[in-house]
């Protein structure tokens, strides 16, 4: 079954066709890879996705659910999680705060003022950004500053404060961009052992090649708005079309 | 002890201690003595420092936790003195309805001026705020004050006249603002040898009910809620991406700061039962922004030290006059005794705003974390001292000290 349904999305900026009549569909449970070159609209689909952008015409479903209209955190109550190209955590505060947000998120829902509560005494809570940090292997950092963790370290805790809410959805927009290769491999095997644990179903944005292969069960490529094909990593790596849009081009 | 932690608790206490104290703490120096003109230690002022504490306290939780840089916040100052003085003249001149209605009033007026200017943020927001509170301004002194309709009575300011209801007031209550007749102007002067100390019962109403708001302060900055504030300041992309909607949380936050800002208001028109326009001008509102930066933005015990801190030189700074600078350097040569009183003359009396300005822009400079941060610096050199350089604590500061 298809959790997440695109269909014929477009998005103009001005007279730029960014997306024209896209239709995708993510699979429950798959890893699910979208690559294209420069520009193609890979980001600006995946903001249609999570409320950061109206398209101008089609529909999105998740779980058989409209999310067009809605707001970002209405999106993401409904079991979207996303994850920014640059990592976006709270840099100001303590990584076991940042952990903690999500899980009081879901607990509390979008707003609630309990402000005269002691996080201290909320044990439940601390106990799961406890666990989680964990998971993370990051336990030993839970007093630093988010904002002085390395990069991969950021991506880490950022991919962690998605996981602790149990997502459905994960979308992943160039997770490994600018990293070093260690800390890329040290992503794909964390992404491995996500998908491994959990009932979780991942769309990643992604140029490096050598991420996609080792992750995705499908692949889209979107070339100029439009998806020139979708198929799995083996059929796409001979596909000539895709060669010449874009393979070709990148090496 | 309170639900606070072991350091937030010693925080309060020490707090507790020096407003209780403070009487003797702010007047050091014997009646009559040539230091005397530095004791801060009479009734007038002494209000005035836990006023402004209130007012810098509410007015962090807003600036100090989300981030969001109000201009405007002495509309609701105004708005609380206006409620109190109204309570007053209707009711009756104890000061507990009074007081209550301030902050309810400053609440409701803070709920619609944020619902409209939190629709925007940054310099935006700022400005938002800014005009609101201008606009707050010239409804108070001349729109609100015709003899058809008389809420603020303009210029003059409203205040309590003989011909006004005030129908609870009881035939022996004091004709003065009070506590269940113990009147705020109540004031027994110890003399110890040379010393005299002020107590009164205006300052010791205010100190305790300061006291109470900077423990709800404390709550609120350890509480999940105060940790969704300094996400908001901190990155409200990732907020909204986290199923947190970060506009209710800034307005919550908006609200609190105006209800606190009420309060100080009301607390004013209590000490001296009066209310003008004035009081809600823009300076009024850069004043409290001065004092949270001063003392150090988004700490528990700065936006206090701050609030003194600015109240201290305008009211002491501002009386130190040639006279008195000769009378300091008296023992210089008649020619130099000129030259250095001439010197120090422009930052002395009305120009204590030029001292302040460069003690401001000296901390702002050199210490970003105000004078908490200073505090701090001050105490780890003492540490290192006293236990070698090797074991030193780490020179870094913590956000919520
Ligand atoms: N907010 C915007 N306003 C105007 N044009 C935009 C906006 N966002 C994207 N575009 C344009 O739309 C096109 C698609 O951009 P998009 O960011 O989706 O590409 P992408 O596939 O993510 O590229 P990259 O691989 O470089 O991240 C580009 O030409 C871009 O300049
Ligand atoms: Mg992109």
């Amino acid at each position: 079954m298809a959790i997440l349904r695109v269909k014929d999305v477009s998005k103009r900026f001005g007279g730029l066709k960014a997306l024209t009549d896209v239709n995708l569909s993510v699979e429950e449970n798959s890893v699910h890879a979208i690559i294209g070159p420069n520009g193609a609209g890979k980001s600006t689909l995946l903001n249609c996705l999570v409320g950061k952008l109206m398209p101008d015409t089609g529909s999105v479903l998740f779980d058989n659910n409209s999310v067009l209209g809605l707001e970002p955190f209405q999106i993401n109550q409904m079991g979207i999680s996303r994850v920014f190209q640059t990592p976006e955590i709270f840099g100001e505060l303590t990584v076991m705060e940042n952990m903690l947000i999500p899980i009081f998120a879901m607990r509390d829902g979008a707003f609630r003022m309990h402000a005269y509560e002691t996080i201290a005494n909320e044990k439940v809570v601390v106990e799961q950004a406890e666990a989680m940090l964990e998971e993370m292997n990051m336990a030993d950092k839970r007093e630093m500053h988010a904002a002085s963790l390395s990069r991969g370290d950021k991506r880490r805790l950022e991919i962690g404060m998605c996981l602790s809410q149990n997502p459905r959805l994960l979308l992943l927009d160039e997770p490994t961009a600018g990293m070093a290769r260690a800390d890329t491999n040290n992503t794909i095997d964390l992404l491995k052992q996500i998908k491994e644990e959990r009932d979780i179903t991942i769309a990643i944005i992604e140029h490096d090649m050598h991420v996609v292969f080792s992750l995705a069960e499908r692949i889209t490529v979107l070339a100029q708005g439009t998806p020139l094909v979708e198929d799995t990593p083996e059929n796409i790596r001979g596909n000539p079309k895709v060669r010449e849009a874009y393979l070709g081009e990148a090496a | 002890m309170l639900g606070l932690n072991k350091k937030d608790t010693s925080l309060l206490i020490i707090v507790a201690l020096l407003t209780l104290l403070a009487p003797f703490i702010l007047n050091p120096f014997p009646e009559g003595s040539a230091m005397a003109q530095f004791n801060a230690g009479y009734p007038d002022l002494m209000q005035r420092f836990v006023i402004f504490g209130i007012f810098a306290i509410g007015f962090n939780i807003l600036f100090g936790l989300t981030g969001y840089l109000s201009f405007g916040h002495a509309a609701f100052l105004g708005v609380g003195s206006y409620s109190a003085v109204w309570m007053f003249k209707l009711l009756s001149y104890n000061v507990i309805p009074a007081i209550a209605l301030s902050v309810v009033v400053a609440g409701l007026f803070s709920l619609l001026i944020g619902f409209v200017s939190l629709r925007r943020s940054g310099i935006y927001f700022s400005i938002l705020t800014l005009a609101f509170a201008q606009m707050s301004f010239a409804l108070a002194y001349s729109v609100l004050s015709n003899p058809k309709f008389n809420l603020t009575n303009g210029e003059t300011g409203l205040q309590v006249y003989a011909d006004d209801p005030q129908i609870l007031q009881g035939a022996n209550a004091p004709d003065l603002p009070h506590l269940f007749g113990l009147p705020m102007r109540a004031t027994y002067t110890m003399d110890v040898g040379a010393w005299s100390f002020d107590f009164n019962a205006g300052y010791y109403l205010c100190a305790v009910i300061m006291m109470v708001v900077f423990y709800l302060a404390i709550r609120i900055f350890r509480s999940p809620f105060g940790m969704m504030l300094r996400a908001v300041k901190s990155n409200q992309q990732r907020m909204n991406y986290t199923g947190l909607n970060s506009k209710p949380y800034t307005l919550a936050a908006f609200v609190i700061s105006g209800m606190y800002a009420g309060l100080a208001g009301g607390l004013m028109a209590a000490m001296d039962p009066l209310a003008g326009a004035e009081r809600m001008q823009w300076t009024a509102s850069g004043e409290v922004v001065l004092m949270t930066i001063l003392g150090g933005t988004g700490t528990l015990i700065g936006p206090v030290l701050g609030a003194g801190f600015i109240k201290y030189f305008e009211n002491i700074f501002s009386k130190i006059n040639d006279n008195v600078l000769h009378s300091w350097f008296a023992f210089l040569p008649d020619g130099l005794e000129d030259a250095v009183v001439f010197l120090i003359h422009p930052f002395i009396g009305k120009g204590w705003h030029l001292t302040l300005g460069i003690l401001f822009m000296l901390v702002v400079i050199y210490l970003p974390g105000g004078l908490v941060e200073g505090g701090q610096r001050l105490l780890n050199w003492f540490k290192r001292k006293k236990t070698g350089a090797d074991d030193a604590p780490s020179g870094k500061t913590e956000p919520a000290e």
